[in-house]
């Protein structure tokens, strides 16, 4: 496959790995931020062929993951409900929720849909008009846009029985939050290349000269990884701390700009709550005033309290880095994929459930 | 398949009164004696069937019987490459043969949709028919149910078969040794994209077709020749990682797989990148895995070739330790655990 099979090519993998090998001199500590770069680290055993001087930390960056449990709550409670079609990608379906997941709501009769696009949802909407269509409006930069464009084209039509969940998330501010923190070990980053499609790195360049961090964009197969690294590893050594792009196939310096107008359009920055992590000011998106009726937390009477995460779960600790998710000690025992204490074991970009498929074993 | 099928041919007489099927049509009554007379009997046709009792009579062969049964649910009914019908047979015929066994009748029965257009039933009646022609299989018994219209989803199938053993060792998971060599008939995760892209409305450049097939031939072909088989299964639900992972777990060996080994043809590969599946996971439904001893293996790879519709190749081999435990030796030349399939495949979201 062209783009993606000299991307995975054992040569060029083995070559770019001795490169780091011999540019690093000391310790260092990278953070991939998505769980898609996660994924692939763990499925393609790309830690084992970095020196032992390297340690990758595992970013926050799961959509899935980090919704918070009311919200979980809120689209079951929305799933429940006799007159509403609640479309969702479907990673969230598993996601334990308080007492319910999705996948039960659907079992138990509840009209629970997995939707490739929240374009389907809006066709859904227009094709049943007697139905209350709620799409679950999760993920980062990389999501936001298409149901952005939803909200948009339902409004265009004038679709009164369309709404939106929203819990999209950003990741510049979740970052920030990370160098911020006290315990903060990360000294280099390596960008989600598919928010910085969308985005660009701009906004990268003010965070990287204020905590003089390197940051690189980075693709997601291996040896778009590896490159990111050695990009990384090249300016911790240096002493250089900037932005600087590795994934130049797909992104650009200033992104992708009428997926950005878009969402500017629809979407205003609000302050979010993370599964596990707590509320970091600025780090989601919520719909403008003009957007208000397809709000699904307006149009509803949705209970809007917040809700305690259970105690036995370390994903909060995970999400920041601070454990690998096989230290957390449920992992593979009261906590698998088929029994999910929580998030990051269910998503396809959760760091637990990567450990869990590919290395639980020889951890 | 022998002749292909004319799909445009009228539904017989009788049936043509009532293009859809009515609850009356499963009720036991004249119009249920019409659709078995006219739609049904003519396309299974033999001379079991045509006996007409309640259950068959078959001549007992001697030595070992393998006996199995399957439903088939899938949605569309039409897919490129295959139906229900069809897959039914085969799936069937192909389980049969995962024990090394030749296929002597099979049973049918069909729970129909209220509702449900007959020239659908037709076609899929008259797929099952050629499909078992195919195989040289008998469908010696049968049943017709309806129910009410929003209780089923057009038609389900069910078939069981017996067959007769023709392998003089016990063909199971318990047969594997470390050391064995594990092969696969043909390309794998066709037929699950080719469901996936119908249902999704996707489209690539050249259609994907599915991989349904019966596999019987490849199978008996290489117990005639004596290849020494000490397991087989076939790789449909959960796909290539699932079956070694129940075999690895059940023989209590361990395996490894060489990811660049398995075949996989590009544009299903592509197809599975954009909807986020991995291949080894996607199921197939003319494909299986053959356990064999090392000396064996390259006149068992030839055989299955010469005998199948696809190129069969070596992906891995059993090795003692850790039991029961699968690895994948990845593109890039590292070692991971290839694990069992947890719940559906879901689609990534970002």
């Amino acid at each position: 496959m062209k783009y993606v099979s000299e991307y995975r090519d054992a040569d060029t993998s083995r070559r770019i790995a001795e490169a780091i090998d011999k540019a690093v001199t000391r310790a260092w500590a990278v953070m991939e931020v998505c769980g898609g770069q996660t994924h692939s680290i763990v499925k393609n055993g790309i830690d084992q062929l970095l020196p032992e001087e390297i340690t990758l930390i595992h970013g926050p960056g799961c959509p899935v993951c980090v919704t918070p449990l009311e919200t979980i709550d809120r689209a079951i409670a929305l799933a429940k409900s006799p007159d509403v079609t609640f479309c969702s990608f479907g990673d969230m379906l598993r996601v334990p929720g308080s007492e319910w997941d999705l996948l039960s709501v659907k079992a138990a009769g509840g009209d629970v849909r997995i939707v490739y696009s929240p374009m389907d949802a809006v066709k859904l909407s227009a094709t049943n008009p007697d139905r209350q269509v709620v799409f679950f409006a999760v993920g980062f930069e990389t999501t936001a846009p298409a149901t952005a464009i939803a909200a948009h084209t339902a409004r265009e039509q004038g679709l009164m029985n369309f709404s939106l969940l929203t819990a999209h998330v950003l990741v510049p501010p979740a970052i920030e939050a990370i160098l911020k923190s006290p315990d903060c070990r990360v000294q280099g980053f390596l960008a989600a290349g598919h928010v910085c499609a969308v985005m660009g790195y701009t906004e990268y360049e003010p965070i990287s000269a204020e905590y003089k961090v390197p940051i690189v964009v980075t693709g997601f197969e291996p040896v778009d990884i590896l490159q990111g690294i050695l990009m990384c590893v090249n300016q911790l050594e240096e002493g250089r701390a900037d932005v600087e792009n590795q994934y130049k196939r797909v992104v650009q310096r200033e992104g992708n700009p009428s997926a950005r107008a878009l969402m500017n359009r629809v979407y205003e920055p609000c302050d979010r709550k993370w599964r596990g992590i707590g509320t970091i000011p600025g780090s989601g998106l919520k719909l403008r005033e003009e957007y208000a009726e397809y709000d699904a937390e307006r149009k509803f009477d949705l209970d809007m309290r917040p809700v305690e995460e259970p105690s036995e779960c370390k994903a909060g600790l995970v999400l920041q880095g601070v454990i690998k998710p096989n230290e957390c000690p449920a992992f593979g025992v009261q906590c698998t994929p088929d029994q999910p204490l929580g998030a990051p074991m269910v998503s396809a970009e959760g760091a637990c459930a990567a450990y869990y498929r590919y290395r639980r074993s020889n951890s | 398949m022998d002749e292909p099928l004319d799909f445009n041919l009228t539904c017989p007489a009788p049936i043509r009164r009532y293009p859809h099927i009515l609850l009356a049509h499963g009720g036991g009554g004249r119009l249920m004696h019409d659709l078995l007379d006219s739609v049904i009997t003519p396309a299974f046709k033999n001379e079991i069937l045509n006996q007409g009792h309640d259950s068959a009579v078959l001549d007992v062969p001697t030595g070992r019987l393998a006996f199995t049964t399957d439903s088939y649910v899938v949605h569309p009914l039409f897919f490129p490459g295959g139906d229900i019908g069809s897959m039914a047979v085969y799936g069937t015929v192909n389980d049969l043969a995962m024990s090394g066994a030749s296929a002597v009748a099979l049973s049918v029965g069909l729970i129909l949709e209220e509702g449900l257009p007959m020239e659908t039933l037709w076609r899929v009646v008259q797929s099952i028919g050629a499909a078992a022609r195919q195989c040289g299989v008998r469908i010696a018994t049968g049943d017709t149910k309806v129910v009410e219209r929003g209780k089923g989803d057009g038609v389900f199938v069910n078939t069981s078969g017996v067959g007769v053993v023709r392998s003089s060792n016990v063909i199971s998971p318990a047969g594997v040794l470390s050391g064995d060599v594990i092969i696969v008939n043909g390309d794998l995760g066709r037929h699950g994209m080719a469901v996936m892209a119908v249902r999704e409305g996707l489209e690539f450049e050249s259609e994907i077709d599915s991989d349904s097939a019966p596999v019987a031939e490849a199978v008996m072909a290489l117990i005639d020749a004596g290849i020494d088989v000490h397991c087989l299964r076939d790789l449909t639900r959960g796909g290539l990682a699932s079956t070694v992972n129940e075999i690895a777990k059940a023989s209590g060996t361990g395996i490894t797989l060489e990811e660049t080994a398995v075949p996989v043809r590009s544009d299903v590969s592509a197809a599975c990148e954009i909807l986020g599946f991995d291949p080894l996971y996607v199921a197939c439904e003319g494909r299986f895995a053959a356990f064999v001893p090392e000396r064996d293996a390259e006149r068992a790879v030839e055989i299955i070739s010469a005998n199948s519709p696809a190129e069969a190749a070596v992906i891995g081999r059993v090795t003692g330790e850790p039991p029961g435990l699968v690895t994948l030796t990845s593109r890039i030349g590292t070692r991971r655990i290839l694990d069992m399939m947890s719940g559906e495949q879901l689609p990534r979201i970002c």
